[in-house]
């Protein structure tokens, strides 16, 4: 009895392991790996999700953080890589690369202070900043007292919360901050990843909420769609025309209607801290990075689904507060493929 | 001539055909099995050569661009600019490993000595088993279970914990902070709770060892249960003992899952045990897939190849006292 | 003189109480995380969990079925791997080595390797397989497995077999068998309730092992058996959706810890009992 369950059990196990091992010529022939910036995952997570349903073909995207997806597509170990920092025109030749944008959002500063609701809080970038360098450490410093009369603000201590990995959420925060905060631009700069002089670090956009939910009298800086999925707080901000905004899908396109997307080189755009009375201070784009000498197929099956995401996707977009591009630009995007790749769709 | 006088290897004369290829095929066999085993041996025993070999070769570009002694000192982690310094997760993996040995020994030998000394026989075994399914837990359990459960309530103490040792002058420093509930003293923790099985199991087997005749004397001379435990077996048991604490901060040192949850990321020194902090297991699990140039990703290799160093003199010292000095304290390896 | 009686057992006293106090603490945290895997496990538990795949982040549905059918493929090839090479060393090692130099040098190595921390052995399977490779893989994840599992078959089947009598060997030997058939055919199978237990404590070591996971298999969220590209797996999929902010991801990492606790508990307690039923003289 013992010794039929044992050989049963071994037989079992490399039967595991033959049958695995066969099974490995299958071919993936009907999916693209995608990874990079979690900015954009909420929304080429619907787009796939839909896009799998109506056409077969699965993307497989993993929410790396941006220095991730540009490591990835640099490597060729993925089909696009999606960064929310683009590449500067001269580093996309180097390496053989070419990038185009897919929506515009905005990155709210997310808290979390029981008693205070979501959109109650007002900040201005330069107090952000200061809370971010470590100088504003209590919730009811006379600064942001300042910015918010009649509110009343707990004596407890601000854990901040920023990323722990490559982020562009982090490069589209940390612009801005150096645009409003000169010591800032000085002592830490902007980039998907910096050295922070204080807080909490968190994975992955995902991270930074989890950790925001968690801990009472903390502050994060996510895309607008996380604090959205989760029930969150987020912060109003004073933009740069003094005025309190809210984030929402009007300001976030206003952030680009001073951009000519179709005139910019390699669509090399920032959009932080952009003119206007509406503006939404932080906001951002996606790039999605694809490599000139990938195979023409797979350019091809990338470029099929984020022409699918442009010209049917705009609705799902607009749910999770994702502003579509203009057609103009789209129609630019278009050109590009044809122009950098030598073929297109 | 039949094939049982083959089998049986009566010398019937000289070989016949049938009973040649017999022996060589038998011959063969068994060189190919010895072969197979020999190489499987050989496999098992380089493993560890390979490992160390194959990460010191990635780390190369890095070794080459910051040196030793310049990367183990610096405290710059900036993938910015593109200068990696090792100083802030060597200091936190030390510290937290520190913590959880400080608070992990003690605890470890209690456990040991009430098992084999004090507690009574029908406890003895349920208890003992109770304390290995520590070792069964997986670590990210661990660390699933330290972020969500334990940290919130360790948050409610951390107020009590920074108002009385953050005044004391000195040391109360170390105690300074928000609390967040997570950071390099919740690590310490965790890391604590998952080393005592490790710990306390080496020492339950090596305190049992010890010679009847030895505590029987020491009982009858009228000694305690403390003194019996404190001045006859420990000394009697000191190198194996040490071994397996050399064996928890093996452990302690490596441990991934459990910390990255917990040690809150940050890759800045602090001088507060309450603050975030991250050990090289931590930075490696967080950054190692988004490393964006080959220096990065060569730094961080670089990061595992002083890890596996340190922790390689920790365990070979252990397996030593434990196997090789134990040997003469009788204990079974 | 009656001073010193005293404070020797109030020392005595207060020694016991802490070493109970000790016991206690290590038992109280054992409850608390067991206790707290099984409370927010069942509430997580579905039956979509085996039917499903991982669904996207924010919304109500839950599945795990491709991380479910990748760990098993990776502990699948990863015994595949591990259990032969690590069953002929530890035959080596007791029929073939005894205690020469060298097999004691070899014995000394795998004891070093039993401690070795796994996300060294992740490096090493990033550096020897994903880097040639080119990209992640299942293969690679499964060879960071088997090295964590290899040390311990060999130390429990060099042992198991090394307590095997001699009579028995010397009467196969003395009917003409040659070795290969002795250490197969009597060795084994008299020490087998012994190597199994050696396997399935691998086993239970690699279970729910993520560090090695993290850059050699990486995840995938979709169903895939391919293990020549990236796998879901438990692990990675528990580590992912535990730090995330979606109520549905946080419940499955939950479910998914649950049953992993479960299955590896299963493992070292049936191992246990299995060994109880082996003659190990100590």
């Amino acid at each position: 009895m013992k010794k039929n369950l044992l050989s049963v059990s071994l037989l079992l196990c490399f039967a595991i392991a033959i049958g695995a091992l066969a099974v490995v010529s299958h071919a993936d022939e009907s999916s693209i790996t995608g990874a990079g910036s979690s900015w954009v995952y909420p929304l080429v997570a619907k787009w796939s999700a839909e896009y799998t349903t109506k056409t077969g073909i699965r993307v497989n995207y993993q929410s790396i953080g941006s220095g991730g997806g540009i490591a990835q597509i640099k490597a060729g170990t993925v089909a696009f890589g999606a960064s929310d920092m683009p590449l500067k025109p001269e580093d996309l030749k180097a390496a053989g690369l070419i990038q185009f944008p897919t929506a515009v959002a905005g990155c709210v500063v997310d808290y979390n202070l029981p008693g205070i609701a979501s959109g109650k809080l007002i900040l201005s970038g330069p107090v952000t900043a200061d809370i971010y360098l470590g100088k504003i450490t209590k919730w009811n410093d006379p600064a942001i007292e300042k910015l918010n009369p009649g509110l009343k603000l707990p004596d407890t201590n601000i854990t901040v919360v920023h990323r722990s990995d490559g982020s562009g959420t982090t490069f589209t925060f940390t612009n801005y901050l150096s645009k409003v905060s000169p010591e800032w631009a000085q002592k830490v700069g902007s980039n998907t990843s910096v050295s922070w002089p204080t807080g909490v670090g968190g994975k992955g956009s995902e991270g930074v909420v989890s950790y925001v939910q968690r801990i009472p009298g903390s502050i994060g800086y996510v895309e607008y769609a996380y604090v959205m999925e989760t029930h969150g707080s987020y912060a109003r901000m004073i933009n740069s025309a003094g005025k309190v905004v809210s984030p929402t899908l009007q300001g976030f396109q206003d952030a680009s209607a001073h951009v000519d997307w179709t005139k910019a080189q390699d669509f090399y755009v920032i959009l932080t801290d952009q003119p206007g009375a509406d503006t939404w201070p932080i906001s951002g784009c996606t790039w999605q990075i694809l490599r000139k000498n990938a195979p023409k197929e797979q350019n091809m099956q990338v470029m099929k689904f984020f022409d699918w995401g442009f010209e049917h996707g705009q609705a799902m977009a607009k749910s999770i507060i994702y502003g579509p591009l203009p057609p103009s630009t789209v129609q630019a995007i278009k050109s590009y493929w044809k122009n950098e790749l030598g073929y297109g769709i | 001539m039949n094939g049982s006088d083959v089998v049986i290897g009566i010398d019937t004369g000289p070989p016949s055909e049938p009973e040649a290829s017999a022996r060589s095929w038998r011959l063969s066999g068994d060189s190919l099995f010895h072969g197979v085993a020999a190489v499987a041996a050989f496999i098992a025993a380089s493993t560890l050569f390979g490992t160390v070999i194959a990460i010191a070769l990635d780390s190369r570009l890095s070794i080459h661009t910051f040196g030793i002694w310049n990367f183990l000192k610096s405290s710059e982690w900036n993938p910015v600019t593109q200068t990696f310094g090792a100083f802030p997760f060597i200091m936190g993996t030390l510290i937290s490993s520190a913590i959880a040995m400080v608070i992990g020994v003690p605890i470890s030998f209690g456990i040991a000595v009430f098992i084999v000394e004090i507690a009574p026989a029908w406890i003895k075994r349920p208890v003992a088993g109770a304390i290995e399914l520590l070792a069964a837990v997986p670590s990210i359990v661990y660390g699933l279970w330290g972020l969500v459960v334990f940290a919130p309530v360790f948050g409610n103490i951390e107020p009590w914990i920074s108002n009385t040792f953050g005044k004391i002058p000195g040391i109360g420093a170390l105690f300074q902070g928000p609390p967040m509930g997570i950071g390099m003293l919740t690590a310490g923790i965790v890391l604590a709770i998952m080393i005592l099985p490790y710990i306390s199991s080496i020492m339950r087997d090596v305190f049992m060892v010890v010679p009847a005749s030895l505590r029987e004397s020491a009982y009858a001379l009228g000694a305690t249960t403390w003194e019996v435990a404190w001045d006859v077996v420990l000394p009697y048991t000191r190198s194996a003992v040490i071994g397996g604490i050399f064996l928890g901060l093996g452990r302690a040192l490596g441990e991934t899952m459990a910390v990255t949850f917990v040690i809150g990321n940050s890759n800045t020194l602090s001088a507060s045990l309450l603050m975030p902090s991250a050990t090289i297991p931590s930075v490696l699990a967080n950054e190692f897939t988004e490393a964006t140039t080959k220096l990065y990703v060569s730094s961080l290799i670089y990061l595992g190849l002083i890890l596996i160093v340190v922790t390689l003199a920790v365990r070979f010292l252990a397996v030593l006292l434990i196997r090789h000095l134990g040997r003469k304290e009788g204990v079974k390896a | 003189m009656r001073a010193v009686v005293a404070r020797r057992r109030i020392v005595d006293v207060v020694s016991k109480t802490l070493m109970a106090a000790a016991t206690l603490v290590g038992v109280f945290f054992l409850f608390w995380i067991l206790w707290s895997t099984l409370k927010f496990g069942i509430s997580g538990m579905h039956w979509s969990l085996f039917t499903q795949d991982t669904p996207p982040p924010g919304t109500d549905q839950f599945g795990l079925r491709n991380a479910f059918v990748g760990s098993l493929l990776l502990l699948g090839v990863s015994m595949g791997i591990g259990v032969p090479i690590g069953l002929m060393a530890g035959t080596w090692l007791a029929e073939y080595g005894f205690r020469s130099r060298t097999a004691d040098t070899v014995r000394f190595l795998n004891d070093i390797m039993l401690s070795a921390p796994s996300i060294e052995i992740g490096l090493f399977a990033y550096a020897a397989v994903v880097a040639p490779m080119g990209h992640f893989s299942g293969l690679a994840g499964s060879v960071a497995l088997s090295i964590l599992m290899i040390p311990i078959i060999v130390r429990t089947t060099d042992e198991m077999l090394s307590l095997v009598g001699g009579d028995m060997r010397e009467a196969a030997i003395a009917l003409g068998a040659p070795a290969w058939v002795v250490i197969t055919k009597v060795t084994w199978k008299a020490a087998r309730a012994g190597i199994l237990t050696g396997i399935l404590i691998g086993l239970a070591r690699i279970t729910g092992e993520t560090a090695p996971l993290l850059f050699t298999a990486l995840n995938n969220q979709y169903f895939s058996s391919n293990m020549l590209r990236p796998v879901a797996n438990i692990p990675v999929v528990i580590f992912q959706f535990a730090l995330s902010p979606y109520t549905n991801w946080q419940e499955m990492a939950w479910a998914a810890a649950f049953i992993t606790v479960v299955f590896v508990l299963a493992l070292s307690v049936g191992a246990r009992w299995f060994l109880g039923k082996v003659q190990v003289p100590k």
